[in-house]
């Protein structure tokens, strides 16, 4: 009687320890797979300078907004539930408020995880994104030759990061905005300034633009 | 410190404050701080930044919550000094005061599931599903051993307590179908549901409430008459036990659980006033 007394305590036991094994296992598994859901950055979302590459971002940006109310421009945002975005993680959108490059970089002497790396002590090293004339077909200097250079005007790192090249095509002579990758802050200075409806030049997250670092599939 | 304890503690007629003395402090305290992290972008008084992850005090002190920290930390990323000494601070502030006191002192979704709870016996809901005690731990083994295998700080995914500070603080998004969703699991699916069963933030801050300091103790357990009020508003009534009706006469009257939340619920209701606020070395008077 005893022996079997044992034996049905130790079932349930068992029984339990599965239960609970298999339930959290089912809450990790959701979770897992809405953690890679959230991995990838949206084209319309830069990250403030210094942030480290999206997936160790992720890792390290513990949400608190401190950076956000470091900007004395008050451009950055933290994503809220329900956008692309990982929620609570900051952002700032170049069409509506760049990044003002300051030279002390506040947002990132913030950070207290160092998710904005400190490693960035010239703000003219930062790596936000990459400008691309998404829109050469609108572009008032390629498309219509006009004399318009908002963009290359509006670069703080003007004729390094953006430069006017004459280019000629088919007879006709135009200045094309030329972005120089390896000076682009990703600021999105020129994606702000940008006078056609949608903006001719856009800054992608580098993730998008160079695929460098490949995020994790 | 010890003065203001006894006169907090010293028998009062039990008019309408002495009843609801520790509750009142509790929201006091409660509102007080998300009071002072709203003052900021409502009033532009900056005393203190951030949130409940982070923030920084008349930007020098600067607190880091642990369990998002080791979260980080298993996700692959060095921890930082300036959030190390956070979450040290933290730690330490915890330890004296009682681990949950963050339960329910500070966190937001106390209040939340509080409000579900008085709703639920205002409303006589009895039927509920009360999970295993150890479900909150498998779920924050399960949120740490996800946060390892995927490089993200997988529970802040999820937290309800951090989306409706950071919402309140920095704008709420759907983070209320979160929190809604929080009210009415503890409204009617079960009682003290998430607090007392799900949530692995408390079940984290609970083990540092196993060593803390400060405690309630049953000191005039003699003088109780066995009414029960005690169970009725206590949100883990099995760490009273212990304390009140111990098996050997001489037992320490220390509720010593690290479940317990130092909410001082118990001894606001006792009309015999047989709790007190004290130490872990609190003896039986």
């Amino acid at each position: 009687m005893q022996h079997d007394a044992k034996s049905e305590g130790r079932r349930k036991f068992i029984q339990s320890c599965v239960g609970l094994a298999g339930s959290a296992g089912v809450v990790g598994l959701l979770l897992a797979g809405y953690s890679k859901q959230s991995r990838a950055l949206p084209a319309w979302a830069l990250r403030p300078p210094g942030a480290l590459p999206e997936a160790e971002f992720n890792a390290a940006c513990v949400r608190c907004g401190l950076c956000v109310r470091a900007c004395p421009f008050h451009m950055l945002h933290l994503a809220e539930l329900g956008q692309d975005i990982t929620t609570g993680t900051p952002y700032f959108i170049a069409r509506e408020d760049p990044c003002e490059m300051c030279k002390d970089i506040p947002c990132a002497a913030a950070c207290p995880t160092d998710a904005l790396s400190k490693e960035l002590t010239d703000i003219r090293d930062a790596k936000m994104g990459v400008a691309v004339l998404t829109g050469r077909d609108t572009c008032y200097a390629v498309a219509r030759g006009a004399n318009c250079r908002a963009c290359y005007l509006a670069c703080p790192i003007k004729d390094e990061a953006i430069t006017m090249e004459r280019r000629v095509s088919n007879g006709r002579g135009y200045f094309e905005p030329t972005v120089h990758p390896d000076k682009c802050t990703g600021c999105g200075k020129c994606e702000h300034d940008c006078v056609t409806e949608e903006a001719s030049i856009k800054v992608l997250p580098m993730g998008l633009a160079k695929h460098d670092p490949l995020p994790a599939r | 410190m010890n003065a203001l304890a006894e006169q907090l503690n010293a028998p009062i007629m039990r008019g309408f404050l002495a009843r609801n003395r520790w509750l009142i402090l509790r929201r006091s305290a409660q509102l007080g701080i998300l009071a002072l992290f709203m003052a900021g972008p409502w009033f532009g008084i900056w005393w203190l930044k951030g949130n409940l992850a982070s923030s920084t005090f008349l930007d020098v002190i600067g607190l880091t919550d642990p369990l998002v920290l080791l979260q980080s930390f298993l996700a692959g990323h060095a921890v930082a000094l300036t959030a190390l000494v956070g979450a040290l601070t933290v730690l330490a502030f915890y330890a004296i005061v009682g681990g949950r006191v963050y339960c329910s002192w500070v966190c937001p979704i106390n209040i939340v599931t509080d409000a579900a709870f008085w709703l639920r016996n205002r409303l006589r809901i009895n039927a509920s599903w009360q999970p295993r005690k150890s479900t909150r731990w498998w779920i924050l083994t399960t949120a740490l051993a996800v946060s390892v295998l995927t490089g993200t700080i997988a529970w802040e995914l999820v937290n309800p307590i951090t989306m409706l500070q950071r919402g309140l603080v920095f704008g709420m998004g759907l983070a209320w179908v979160v929190v809604a969703a929080v009210f009415l699991f503890d409204l009617a699916v079960s009682r003290r549901g998430w607090c007392s069963y799900i949530c692995p933030v408390g079940a984290f801050y609970g083990t540092i409430g196993n060593l803390s300091l400060v405690r309630v103790s049953a000191v005039k357990r003699q003088a109780c008459t066995d009414c029960g009020d005690c169970y009725r508003v206590c949100p883990e009534p099995h760490v009273i036990v212990p304390a009140l009706k111990p098996k050997v006469l001489t037992a320490s009257p220390v509720i010593s659980s690290g479940d317990c939340t130092n909410c001082g619920r118990c001894i606001d209701v006792c009309p015999d006033d047989v709790f007190r606020f004290g130490t872990r070395f609190a003896k039986l008077s």
